[in-house]
């Protein structure tokens, strides 16, 4: 059995799955069934200032994608819209009924100092384990100069932060926006003011679908609709694209990070923490199914690394992120050509029409006896993948290296490279 | 002295209604959507080529998946005018299906002949029509048998602007879908409603109760319009070739078939007790399983050979057995016994396969008691609809068509179970009607 528990900003969980803050995590009765089910941890839906914020009817919207449900999924919905006194009754609770969990507490108010000590104050005597400054919801409460209004400013986040590590020793966790064009500015400001960790990602902003007959975006609220946050599976490469450059730039390689955006299986869990991830936080999956994925969770990610011998998290937390590199790096002389296995192959002919109309007319089709087949022309493939993703069934087109393996050459050195460098 | 047991009204209404209630019912709008995604919308598709009608399935699908259902229903009505009726009653395993890549992957096929059903069940509900009829040509052109064939071949005629006059010997049009299909299979009277919507384009007029050799005669037509187009079927059926006169109690299981689908109430049809039914097609299960259906209490199938060389797929004697329907290979009936005339039981000889393959007898003898015997070894050609006049060419039963489906007779074209085309399927006969109307349009151009 390996040691699944982990530290994440000086946080610590008996594992490294969080319930992200969303209303899976906003009272007492969601957050013990968490709890009972297993959770490492919750990061407790954002509070705010009195009187509590009023939510819409119809929050939702989704993306389905040939069949599947909630592919993609956004809400409208803002922060906690229960009054403060009552969640920081069931946090305090909370924390006492199961100490070894993390209660981490999000918070969002308006931007003066003033307000954040208020906030800070308020939630110390809970007893939680931390905070964790919501700098990203991009909608509803972003024009109202909060969430991502201040994530999208390095200067506010590094403001904010900084008030609130001079008023708490509690361990800060900054939650980032992915509406940025590079995150790494907003993980420096995070850095630079005090901040224990990042959270990321926050929802991208989005509208879902329009429906075309009342002609609105969805969620359609009377007519109308409004953007919204965009969270699910369908996010998990944009998240993992963000937590890897945090987790290799320079400035930022040590900064604890807690991977959102995606999440739905040990899997996705062990991907972010072999990018660097201390712990992961989950919504959607959660708003999907229930608590109780946490199961195969915990089992799938205990067994993967009783197989792999990685006995800790911190065996095997950022080992792929020096195979992160720059495109002009990459080996210009490895080569690969698809192999289509005969014995498999159901002659569905998507590896020829894929290749056909849209690669590079390397695989042709052979009628023998009413019979088809189909064959790599390996002069004209050039090892893209494209007909193994097409391939409906399970390896049986697959990529062989055929270079000698010995060889290197990358872009910076290549003659076609009007700015290339003398190889040495 | 045995006691015979035919009566009515062996189950009750509700039982009855039940039995007789569509036995495959229909997708709804979230099954179908996840049943068309699982199709690969595979490049050059081999369920096209297993379609004899060549509907482009993938597309349908797809269309399917996307909500476009018109477009769907389209693409299949274009290629095939009778697709709502086929995808109740073609042997998709053998079709479409069995080609599905699927099928090699996983023996789980794409259901196409449900999602075919759900798009054209779809359009019927909004009872609008794709097709117009062309611009008027002034021939006239007459359709002998208002089948499947016959209903395809006029519809094609009208979309070219030819006037069509279509003569049925029966009351109703439709032909084996309205006479000779288990009405499990087409509830609702799906027949009549199919026939309303191919009709709707205009330029056919249709005469029922008009039998060729009969009422109309081929050389009369073949003189008053400018093309004729056979589309007669097999109106007779094989006799058992047994010693003696057939007793009370043995029938036609085409004709039974015909009664039970034009019953008013199925609690007044007469069943046996115990029943024999032999032959190994379509016809042969249709009548075993609404026989059971109908509250009979032994239902016993007997062909001759072995299940594989069954003209009845897989599938269909799957379907009989989970009906409570028993099946005995190789046996071949030998006497009907009977007592004041009407039948008590049948005697068959055990049969086999001698080295060089043929069937033969092995002299062991079972005896199987029955109260009702029902014939279903194949139909024929019906001689007399060719009386007093010149008549086709006829070969191995059929009448001889070319790859036009031209007769031998100038200004005849024949198609459908009349002629040999390939499998007698409701689907064969429609491509034939289909492609006789192109080919006679072609002609008279």
């Amino acid at each position: 059995m390996a040691d699944l528990s982990c530290n994440v900003a000086g946080i610590t969980a008996p594992n490294p799955f969080w319930v992200a803050s969303a209303p899976p995590a906003d009272k007492l009765y969601n957050v013990e069934r968490a709890f009972r089910a297993g959770w490492g941890g919750v990061v407790w839906k954002t509070l705010g200032i009195d009187p509590p914020i009023v939510n819409v009817s119809s929050r939702y919207g989704a993306v389905h994608y040939n069949g599947q449900r909630m592919m993609g999924f956004n809400n409208v919905e803002l922060i906690t819209d229960r009054p403060l006194e009552d969640n920081l009754k069931d946090i305090k609770q909370v924390k006492k009924d199961w100490p070894d969990r993390a209660v981490v507490v999000s918070l969002m108010v308006p931007c003066t100092e003033k307000d954040w000590q208020f906030i800070i104050n308020k939630i110390e005597d809970t007893g939680c384990d931390g905070v964790e400054l919501n700098f990203g919801c991009p909608h509803g409460m972003s024009e109202r100069g909060m969430g991502s209004a201040v994530g999208q400013v390095p200067e506010y986040i590094e403001m904010v932060t900084r008030w609130v590590k001079e008023c708490t020793d509690l361990p800060c966790l900054v939650k980032l926006t992915p509406n940025v064009a590079d995150i790494c500015h907003a993980a420096n400001a995070a850095k630079a003011g005090g901040g224990d960790g990042v959270a990321l990602i926050n929802t991208v902003n989005s509208i879902v679908s329009v429906d075309l007959d009342l002609m609105a975006p969805e969620p359609t609220i009377d007519g109308k609709g409004s953007h919204g946050g965009y969270c699910g599976p369908a996010v998990k490469p944009i998240a993992l694209h963000m937590v890897t450059e945090i987790a290799k730039a320079p400035e930022t390689k040590n900064l604890p990070i807690s991977a959102i955006g995606g999440i739905s299986n040990w899997r996705d869990a062990a991907e972010f923490i072999a990018m660097g991830a201390a712990g992961v936080q989950v919504c959607t999956a959660v708003m999907h199914y229930g608590f109780k994925i946490v199961d195969d969770m915990i089992d799938g990610l205990n067994n993967w690394m009783d197989e792999k011998g990685y006995a800790t998290l911190e065996d095997f937390r950022g080992i792929a992120v020096p195979n992160v590199t720059e495109w002009q790096f990459l080996n210009l002389k490895y080569d690969i050509k698809a192999r289509i296995d005969e014995s498999t192959c159901i002659h569905c002919g998507l590896c020829h029409i894929s290749c056909e109309d849209a690669a590079h007319q390397a695989i042709r089709i052979i009628k023998a006896n009413g019979d088809r087949r189909f064959e790599v022309i390996d002069e004209e493939c050039v090892g893209c993948n494209l007909c193994m993703f097409a391939c409906p069934v399970p390896d049986c087109i697959t990529m062989e290296r055929v270079d000698s393996g010995t060889e290197y050459q990358n872009w910076t050195t290549h003659p076609n490279n009007p700015m290339r460098v003398e190889e040495n | 002295m045995t006691t015979i047991d035919v009566q009515a009204g062996r189950l009750s209404q509700e039982q009855l209604s039940e039995n007789f209630s569509d036995s495959h019912p229909p997708l709804n709008s979230g099954n179908a959507i996840v049943e068309a995604n699982r199709c690969y919308f595979c490049y050059d598709a081999p369920c096209i080529d297993a379609c004899p009608t060549a509907i482009d399935i993938p597309n349908f699908i797809r269309k399917i998946s996307t909500g476009n259902l018109k477009g769907s229903a389209k693409d299949i009505l274009s290629q095939n005018i009778m697709g709502g009726m086929c995808a109740r009653v073609c042997p998709t395993e053998i079709l479409c299906q069995g080609a599905c890549v699927r099928e090699a992957h996983e023996h789980q096929p794409v259901r196409i002949g449900e999602l075919q059903r759900y798009a054209t069940d779809w359009f019927f509900e909004t009872g609008e029509t794709f097709f117009e009829r062309g611009e008027p040509t002034g021939k006239r052109i007459a359709v002998v048998g208002g089948g499947p064939a016959g209903l395809s071949c006029a519809h094609q005629l009208a979309v070219s602007g030819h006037e069509v006059v279509v003569f049925e010997a029966r009351e109703k049009l439709s032909g084996l879908n309205e006479y000779g299909i288990a009405a499990y299979k087409t509830v609702n009277n799906f027949a009549q409603r199919e026939v309303d919507f191919i009709l709707q384009i205009g330029g056919i007029e249709t005469r029922t109760n008009q039998k060729l050799g009969q009422e109309v005669i081929l050389d009369d037509l073949r003189k008053e319009y400018d093309a004729v187009f056979l589309s007669v079927g097999l109106g007779d059926v094989n006799s058992l070739g047994l010693e003696g006169e057939e007793p009370k109690g043995v029938y036609d299981a085409v004709e039974t078939i015909s009664e039970l689908r034009q019953s008013e109430s199925l609690k007044e049809l007469s069943v046996g007790r115990r029943i024999v039914v032999i032959g190994g097609g379509n016809t042969a299960i249709d009548i075993a399983v609404q026989s059971k259906k109908l509250g009979a209490e032994d239902v016993t199938l007997t062909y001759r050979r072995g299940p594989e060389q069954m003209s009845a797929t897989w599938k269909e004697q799957e379907f009989a057995q989970t009906n409570g329907v028993r099946v005995k290979h190789w046996v071949a009936p030998k006497c009907l016994r009977s007592e004041n005339g009407h039948v008590t039981g049948i005697e068959f000889e055990c049969t086999e396969l001698n080295p060089e393959g043929k069937l033969r007898g092995t002299g062991e003898l079972r005896y199987m008691e029955a109260d009702v015997v029902f014939k279903a070894i194949g139909q024929l050609l019906e001689d007399s609809v060719f009386s007093g006049s010149e008549m086709p060419a006829i070969e191995g039963g059929k009448i001889t068509v070319n790859l036009e489906f031209e007769t031998s007779l100038p200004g005849v074209w024949a198609g459908g179970d009349c002629v040999d085309s390939g499998e007698d399927l409701t689907v064969q006969s429609v491509e034939d009607g289909k492609q006789a109307a192109l080919s006679i349009h072609r002609r008279l151009k």
